[in-house]
């Protein structure tokens, strides 16, 4: 082999070893092979880089070597075990994190699980989806204390109710003349009692799911709330065709108590085992993204951020936007609903990322509620 | 005041993994680094750490020849410790001290910087190792880290003559090579 023999060369030359004679044809063909060329310095960066690693890797033996004879002469302290490189030393301290992480992330799915069996019985799956659940045990107690307070309320005549919202996810509106919304199903099955959205600036106004599709995770939302003030033409355009690889999104959620933006790129065509309903993204999400709005450069609105792959780091899953026409078309069938129609335009298109954004937030709402 | 001979020395020791001239170093530098660290919301397996990574960097230098301080090798090593260690600090968002309060000496930020850059490509290559699997790792590892001849390695793995354990050589070196540009160029 024609490349063995270069590769062999290269290290001979590199070390020294060839007879003068076969050095000079080999600078000579250096000389006249520019390719050649490239690729010998190439391969004698990498060899240099090879020789680096070595000669790091050995001393570093040699200092846990010393270290480890010092710290028998009590002269150098660890708490832990000694003679373990750092690099190795800073893996077991992360490894420990990562184990406590997993545990947590284990109670939390198995508790999902058990609320999405209760449910839907027939997928058992790997998947977490992002909403976010506030602490049910302070709930409890809150409710108890709530119900202390309505007792003291009923006596003074005077009935204060007070929001106790328990879960927390993102939807984002598809139609400025009905305001309806779309989020994940799971996040709207959460609000039992009460759905409530709240834009960027903090106002909140009541809603109701008027259509919710198990299969394809996606729940309509209507605001039935006078205060809320009609807004102008959705700015982005939700495409039915389906994203591409490599493709540049960004997101903005609800992770928190404030809208979040995030970023990240298309890194598969079907998500979870396949499934065509969805496409996965390589982005970080938290608990409350679900339902967030997935957008591409353009600004066409490409997916629903839904779930996270328990096991694996920066995989999330987004329903393709074509799924929301279907989920549209179904939710007209219904009287109540005939009136919906997705109103997007191409708004976005040729903006900067700032704003983009700013331009958008009005339109993605953090949706609560208990 | 600049380096002194002796010093010359024992990092020339340093570069050749002299074990005698490691220990001196730590003898003569290590309670500084610690109460350095301890002082400064560490403990002492930070410090521990911080003077492992120290002598890599001190290592590097004397390896690369042109170790020219224009100080004492105390000074050096005070100025480097105290910034590896305000970087750990920061990194993990530690009560962050004020860099006035531990004093800046003398300048190393140049050092820091080909520390850093030498300590990612090391991560790159210990990665692209790690994936490349067996028996290439062990066949390359031998070969590159160990320097062991052609002819024992190709005893050792029971290839039948040198000829071909290099052949193999060869073609899991084209492999690594591939995973170590593939982060590398990313790094970039």
């Amino acid at each position: 082999m024609e490349d063995s023999l270069l590769a062999d060369a290269i290290e001979r030359f590199v070390r020294g070893e060839m007879t003068p004679q076969e050095k000079l044809y080999f600078e000579d063909l250096r000389k006249n092979n520019p390719e050649l060329d490239q690729s010998v310095v190439e391969h004698m960066f990498f060899l240099n880089q090879l020789d680096k690693f070595a000669a790091t890797k050995s001393f570093k033996h040699s200092l846990h070597e010393v270290e480890n004879k010092l710290a028998d002469d009590a002269f150098v302290f660890r708490a832990g075990p000694t003679g373990k490189a750092k690099v190795v030393q800073l893996w077991h301290k992360y490894k420990r994190t990562v184990a406590v992480a997993a545990s947590i992330a284990g109670l939390v799915s198995l508790f999902i699980a058990s609320l999405i069996s209760a449910v839907n019985t027939n997928k058992t799956t790997n998947i977490k989806p992002l909403v976010d659940k506030i602490n049910i045990q302070e709930h409890k107690t809150r409710q108890i204390e709530n119900k202390l307070n309505r007792l003291e309320a009923d006596k003074a005549e005077v009935i204060t109710p007070r929001f106790e919202e328990k879960f927390r996810g993102t939807g984002f509106l598809i139609d400025v003349n009905n305001n309806y919304i779309i989020t994940n199903a799971h996040v709207a099955r959460e609000g039992r009692n009460q759905l409530i959205i709240e834009n960027s600036k903090g106002e909140q106004f009541a809603a109701s799911a008027v259509y919710v599709d198990q299969e394809r995770d996606i729940a309509i939302l209507k605001v039935n709330d006078d205060k809320f003030k009609k807004l102008p033409p959705i700015p982005f355009n939700i495409t039915k065709t389906y994203p591409d690889l490599g493709e540049q999104v960004f997101m903005l959620g609800f992770p928190k108590q404030e809208i979040v933006y995030g970023e990240g790129y298309v890194s598969a065509k079907n998500g979870y085992q396949m499934d065509t309903i969805y496409c996965q993204l390589n982005t970080e999400a938290n608990e409350g993204s679900s339902g967030s709005p997935v957008v591409n450069r353009h600004g066409d609105l490409v997916g629903i951020l839904t779930s996270t792959e328990q096991n694996a780091q920066g995989v999330v899953y987004a329903i393709k936007a074509a799924n929301i026409f279907r989920a549209v078309e179904a939710a007209k069938k219904i009287d109540a609903n005939s009136a919906i129609k997705i109103t997007s335009t191409p708004g976005l298109k040729g903006l900067t990322r700032q704003n983009q954004i700013k331009k958008m937030e009005d339109y993605v709402f953090m949706i609560k509620g208990n | 005041m600049n380096i002194t001979a002796e010093e010359q020395q024992l990092l020339s020791g340093l570069a050749n993994e002299d074990k005698e001239s490691i220990e001196r170093i730590y003898r003569d530098h290590y309670n500084m680094v610690h109460s350095l660290v301890i002082n400064n919301n560490g403990s002492a397996d930070d410090a521990a750490d911080i003077f492992q990574e120290l002598m890599i960097v001190l290592f590097e230098k004397a390896k690369s020849g042109n170790f020219e301080l224009h100080c004492q090798l105390k000074t050096f090593i005070y100025a480097v410790s105290r910034r590896l260690w305000l970087k750990k600090l920061s990194q993990s968002q530690r009560f962050l001290v004020s860099a006035d309060e531990m004093g800046e000496v003398v300048s190393v930020d140049e050092d820091i910087e080909v520390h850093e850059q030498r300590q990612a490509e090391f991560n790159i290559m210990e990665n692209a190792l790690s994936k490349i699997g067996e028996p290439c790792k062990s066949l390359l590892e031998a070969y590159y880290l160990q320097k062991k001849q052609m002819q024992a390695i190709a005893a050792d793995f029971g290839y039948t003559n040198a000829d071909n354990a290099k052949t193999q050589k060869y073609k899991c070196l084209v492999r690594l090579k591939k995973l170590f540009f593939a982060q590398y160029k990313n790094v970039d």
